[in-house]
């Protein structure tokens, strides 16, 4: 079932601040293109789910701020009329109406008849996987199978923009990661606008076309998944996405200068000068052996954690550097080693970003 | 001493209790009631004696009345009051469940005192139109008094219930189209439900058995109450007394399991 559906979403200077004067939101531009799928994520009180409301017609945007369909302006359309649908963390089943009902809902309201609202249930209920369950009740239904019912209702009506709030983090984590993946497939075959809420980045990334980190009410970065975590714009976003050490040395003539050495860096990086921040993900480092090595330090900590080894290496920074190894090689606290670092995987942040 | 032992004495005063203030009096009722003249006929008479059936008739369509009339006022009051926040709603909320402290002689009085023969809507009425209305002492002054009664017992179990819905789901209920009045019917409402049973059980059960307003107000009207204690102290028709005593409990009983079991109805045919 390959239905492109779905409109472009184009938020113009969206702040919010609520009544007793709390700004959740500083004005936020962005666009979701037709079909996409952008993840917001950022920690908790970083705007993201102020966004979503935005979006859903749930809050209203301060004075200024609008909200686009395809263009057309729908920022005064209250939610029951802007044809959107929506995923909530808590999922938010109707307990007094059974599985069929409760996916039907939409069409109801809409005065679809019986028949027809019969079949798009039961072709919504075949597409998530959850046939059989019509005429459960809410509160027979597993938590994986209450987040198919609500994933199920949400696109009943083919919404112009599907709204996930957090859909998966009432699960545990096993049923996660598959409803993650059955989620993912089902976004691509819908080819639905989706916007997504979380403050899990694994998540962001497997789902994301696009992410946008947010961090007190603004947008720190918007790019790919890959973008977001081989380039990240500035330190926060370097340290919220992923695992990072942060550097911060002073930069000449292409090297890093670093207590246990000096670190090459590549690229228009080569020309600065001066304090720098720079960050380095933890699998951008390989152990060499010490003789001849650009630098070294003391290993401290070994954990083995299955698919790799994560080690802490002191003295070549101020702070110990986190080092993921693969789980073949053998070393032990207190080990001398030399270590190398690709000068691409080096990036460095302008100074004033904290 | 085992976890068993120390269980089971644990449960002597319960026992004692349930005896001495439940089975016994309770029995003893049911005996008294089919030992007077009548013998069992007592029982038979609530029915066929008319005075007595129309009494009951009266309470039990007054109590259903009142309850509701409250059912309907304290939730859109309830909903009101749970959803905004305005100045004066700790006093208003206050005010609304003030009556809870109140005996019945108290809300009877004040019954009088609005709409009695020198109450307010009497003056009010003189002035203006030039005829007194006088309802406190009908069963419209009853009838008010008793809704006064039952709100504040009904509004709070229903603005707990409020509180405890889930914002969400009315929330998915306008994602998916529905109006303010579809996600009344279709969320609200039926997710109250259970709160309303629980609440106008209480409601009916104590304007079946409402004595105090009752005794204040009533010149020409007789509720059930006011017949047995009429039977009781001024008629010494002991037995009679103890029959129609019997017969409020089992009538008030039924119709709460009535509405109990339609209501469960109605759950399960929704769900």
């Amino acid at each position: 079932m390959t239905e492109v559906q779905g409109v472009s979403v184009h938020l113009q200077a969206c702040a919010k601040t609520f009544p007793d004067g709390t700004r959740a939101l500083e004005a936020v531009s962005l666009d979701v293109a037709r079909g996409e799928t952008m993840v917001f994520l950022g920690p908790s009180g970083c705007g993201k789910t102020t966004t979503l409301r935005i979006i859903a017609g749930l809050e209203r945007p301060d004075a200024g701020g609008r909200v686009l369909f395809d263009g057309e302006d729908v920022t005064h359309l209250p939610i029951e009329r802007r044809k959107v649908g929506m995923v909530f963390q808590s999922y938010a089943l109707f307990p007094n109406m059974s599985v069929a009902e409760n996916i039907g809902y939409s069409l109801k309201i809409r005065g679809i008849d019986r028949a027809e609202r019969a079949a798009r249930v039961a072709e919504l209920m075949a597409l998530t996987g959850i046939g059989g369950l019509e005429n459960r009740s809410i509160d027979q239904l597993s938590g994986g199978q209450r987040q198919r019912v609500a994933l199920a209702r949400a696109v009943a009506m083919r919404p112009r923009v599907l709204l996930l709030d957090e859909p998966l983090t009432a699960l545990d984590a096993s049923l996660r990661e598959r409803l993650r993946a059955e989620l993912n497939r089902l976004l691509r075959s819908l080819g639905i606008t989706a916007v997504y809420v979380t403050h899990d980045q694994a998540e962001a990334m497997a789902l994301g076309d696009r992410i946008v980190v947010m961090r007190s009410g603004a947008i720190a970065q918007i790019g790919t998944p890959r973008e977001i975590y081989f380039e990240p714009a500035n330190r926060f976003v370097a340290e919220f996405v992923g695992a990072a050490n942060i550097l911060e040395a002073e930069a000449g003539e292409g090297f890093l200068a670093l207590r246990g050495g000096r670190l090459p860096i590549g690229g228009s990086a080569k020309a600065v000068k001066g304090n720098v921040v720079a960050m380095v993900r933890p699998e951008a480092v390989t152990f060499v052996a010490p003789e001849g090595a650009l630098l070294t330090g003391r290993v401290e900590t070994v954990s083995f954690i299955g698919d790799r080894l994560r080690c802490t290496v002191v003295g070549v920074s101020e702070r110990p550097l986190s080092i993921d190894a693969p789980n073949t090689i053998s070393v032990s606290p207190g080990d001398q080693v030399g270590l190398s670092i690709d000068p691409d995987a080096v990036r460095l942040f302008p100074k004033e970003s904290a | 001493m085992s976890g068993a032992t120390f269980l089971r004495l644990s449960l002597v005063p319960l026992a004692v209790i349930v005896l001495a203030f439940f089975v016994l009096p309770m029995s003893q009722l049911i005996i008294a009631g089919a030992n007077g003249p009548l013998g069992l006929k007592a029982y038979a008479a609530i029915l066929l004696e008319p005075r007595y059936r129309e009494t009951l008739v009266n309470t039990v369509l007054l109590s259903l009345a009142v309850t509701l009339a409250t059912l309907v006022i304290s939730t859109i009051a309830g909903l009101f009051v749970q959803r905004n926040r305005f100045p004066g709603r700790a006093v208003l909320i206050a005010m609304l469940t003030f009556p809870l402290a109140f005996p019945g002689v108290v809300v009877g009085f004040m019954i009088i005192l609005l709409a009695g023969r020198q109450g307010l809507i009497g003056e009010v009425t003189q002035n203006l139109a030039g005829g007194k209305v006088v309802f406190a002492y009908s069963i419209g002054g009853l009838f008010l008094g008793y809704l006064y009664f039952s709100i504040p017992r009904v509004i709070l179990t229903v603005m707990a219930a409020v509180e405890k819905l889930d914002p969400r789901l009315e929330e998915a209920a306008r994602s998916l189209g529905a109006g303010p009045w579809a996600v009344q019917r279709d969320v609200i409402l039926p997710a109250l439900t259970p709160a309303f049973i629980a609440s106008s059980a209480i409601s009916f059960a104590t304007a079946m058995g409402a004595f105090g307003t009752a005794f204040t107000l009533a010149t020409n009207i007789d509720v059930l109450a006011m017949l047995i204690y009429t039977e009781f102290t001024l008629g010494a028709n002991i037995a009679m007394a103890a029959a129609l005593s019997v017969g409020l409990g089992v009538v008030a009983w039924a119709i709460l399991a009535l509405a109990r079991s339609f209501a469960g109805a109605a759950v399960a045919a929704a769900g």
